[in-house]
């Protein structure tokens, strides 16, 4: 009988963020399809009663929790330690939990701890026969895997966008404490604060509906022979704001910055897409001056339609890549998107 | 205050991501097709690692940097004769495979052991470096294995920037949701980190320091240690490519007016 524990980590407004709500769904169905098994909650941060209020509806058999100003912070030594606490506590056997910067950061440490497997960016779970197989890809999106394990305990950590949002009426919950005691050394690190881009460059927007992918023909010479990147930056910026969309680039654009060339002045490293850069989940990607090279789509494996504009009929997008390549200048063409979008 | 580290950078080989591969049941689990023949490149996000080491090093007199890598020997030999030639190092090797299918705990415990054979390495000066995943895995759970194996408290996970203070403490930014930065300080060495792109170009080839890194290369890839890698921990049930193709409509010759508003339409849908 298997004890799942599922584990999450409160904002610092306390509320839990959106992909723990969507492993609790992972947690609950999983549950669900293991007769006999239990379902239990951990909750890590400064002051979790206003989320373990909000899960008292959830349906598991108890609440645990870790909490105090040292875990308000995400923080490596303290988080690791108090995942281990609270797995102790609750004997799991499976422990779910989503696929936060925290917890990627500090559970495969608290798997070693509690001498447990681990499975990270699980993309799927199913029980079959009574076993939990989990799916999850390899080399950087090229190949699926269904697996499953035998260790115990066995932590998974689900990647957003699997399961819906769980959605439950608030109620009263009782939180059993798990207390813990730091040392100096678990302290030598202190989060300090977030850096975060002004509101006029803040381009990635991970609920966006639509990724607008940015490739290296942005900064190139032009049909007129000349480049024009600030003309590139305006259409560009004009799109993200009138379509509410998120930016990604093709790594090529944003390798410019560091070879001396000109650059989009707001794309960072933390816009690239693909192999090197990130997967991020939107139902639309649209994608500009780029050729659709295999290690930049893989980052499009979780985008679910797909367009492109590049003057190259025969680039990567036509190679069954994307749903439809227009095959045209895309100053033109997002120029012209930009006045029908800010028409309204 | 005078600092100085030694920094192990913790990367190895992966397929050229220019190549095509393919899943096939190997006689231990799954494996890839021709896998030893695929050219390979150094993974990605540890190469990040391995550059900024390498200019950390630069900008602290005393600093050493080794790069310790699994995977087969003959694949490494060949890897080295490009990454030779970026920045200085000392090669540490253990033989061994660098399939992505392997579990992340054995991989881990592999590097931890080859990290305390080093001699003379001064633990209270060590930061740990690699990638904040792989490009085989993909897990991003190595890197924390090693620090618990090593006892190492501090860890850092996204890592694009490490200043050092006056004091040897540490400013870091990890990446972390929304595409923002979560700022730290610690206290100093010994930390772990795994690095995401960094700020760093690839440095050029330069063949002296390429000289000068091969001849410790080949001794160190002649004395490998083979690893002991289990295979038996995760049981596959199928490793499949996915049914990505599309069929794309490719449109050409139509006015840009039509395209923009066809966009717009499926944005809007």
């Amino acid at each position: 009988m298997e004890k799942i524990l599922y584990l999450a980590h409160v904002d610092p407004n306390g509320a839990l963020p959106k992909v723990a709500l969507e492993a609790l769904n992972g947690a609950l169905q999983t549950a669900k399809g293991m007769p006999g098994s239990t379902l239990v909650i951990g909750l890590i941060g400064e002051n979790i009663q206003a989320a373990a209020d909000s899960l008292a509806a959830c349906g598991a058999s108890k609440i645990f929790g870790v909490s105090g100003k040292d875990f308000g912070m995400a923080r490596y030594a303290t988080d690791v330690k108090a995942a281990e606490a609270i797995a102790k506590a609750a004997a799991a056997t499976i422990i779910i939990a989503p696929a936060t910067s925290r917890f990627a950061r500090a559970l495969p440490g608290a798997a070693f701890r509690l001498k447990a497997a681990i499975d990270t960016h699980v993309s799927g779970m199913t029980v079959t026969g009574g076993a939990l197989q989990v799916q999850r890809w390899y080399y950087r999106q090229r190949m699926v895997a269904t697996l499953s394990r035998t260790a115990r305990p066995w932590i998974l950590v689900v990647d957003s966008g699997v399961f819906p949002v769980w959605q439950g009426t608030k109620g009263s919950a009782k939180v059993e404490a798990v207390a813990l005691t730091l040392t100096d050394k678990e302290k030598r690190t202190q989060v300090t604060g977030v850096q975060a881009p002004s509101a006029d460059a803040q381009t990635i927007r991970p609920d966006a509906a639509v990724l607008f992918v940015a490739g290296a023909g942005w900064t190139k010479k032009q049909a007129d022979g000349q480049t024009h990147v600030k003309d590139a930056e305006q259409l560009i910026l004009g799109f993200l704001k009138n379509a509410k969309a998120s930016l990604g680039s093709s790594k090529s654009l944003v390798d410019q910055g560091s070879e001396g060339e000109q650059v989009l002045s707001f794309m960072s490293h933390l816009n690239q897409v693909g192999q090197t850069g990130s997967t991020p989940r939107h139902p639309k990607g649209f994608s500009t001056c780029c050729h659709g090279e295999e290690p930049h789509v893989v980052g499009w494996r979780f985008i679910n339609e797909r367009r492109a504009v590049n003057i190259d009929a025969n680039c990567g997008w036509a190679q069954g890549k994307a749903d439809v390549l227009y095959v045209a200048d895309a100053f033109a063409v997002v120029a012209k998107v930009n006045e029908l979008l800010a028409k309204g | 205050m005078s600092v100085a580290f030694n920094i192990v950078v913790c990367g190895s080989l992966v397929p050229d991501p220019l190549q095509t591969l393919e899943p096939i049941q190997g006689a231990t689990g799954p494996a890839l097709k021709n896998e030893m023949m695929l050219p390979s490149v150094l993974d990605p996000w540890a190469g990040h690692s391995l550059y900024e080491a390498a200019d950390l090093a630069k900008k602290t007199p005393g600093s050493k940097v080794y790069l310790l890598s699994l995977g087969p020997k003959a694949k490494l030999q060949q890897l080295m004769m490009t990454i030779a030639q970026k920045v200085p190092f000392e090669l540490v090797c253990v033989d061994g495979s660098a399939s992505g299918f392997l579990d992340s705990g054995e991989v881990a415990a592999a590097l931890a052991g080859a990290i305390e054979k080093i001699p003379g390495l001064d633990k209270t000066k060590l930061l740990v470096f690699g990638g904040c995943s792989s490009a085989s895995r993909d897990a991003g759970t190595t890197m924390q294995m090693i620090a618990e194996r090593l006892g190492v408290t501090d860890v850092f996970l996204g890592v694009d920037e490490l200043k050092v203070q006056p004091d040897g403490s540490f400013k870091i930014l990890e990446r972390i949701e929304g595409g923002q930065y979560q700022v730290s300080a610690c206290a100093g060495a010994p930390a772990v980190l795994g690095w995401a792109t960094g700020n760093l170009p690839e440095p050029p080839n330069n063949p002296q320091v390429g000289m000068a890194n091969m001849r410790a290369i080949m001794p160190a890839l002649q004395k490998a240690q083979a690893a002991a890698l289990k295979t038996d921990a995760i049981k596959f049930a199928s490793v499949e490519l996915p049914k990505q193709q599309r069929q794309t409509r490719i449109v050409k010759d139509m006015p840009v007016e039509e395209i923009a508003k066809e966009v717009v339409a499926w944005i809007r849908g």
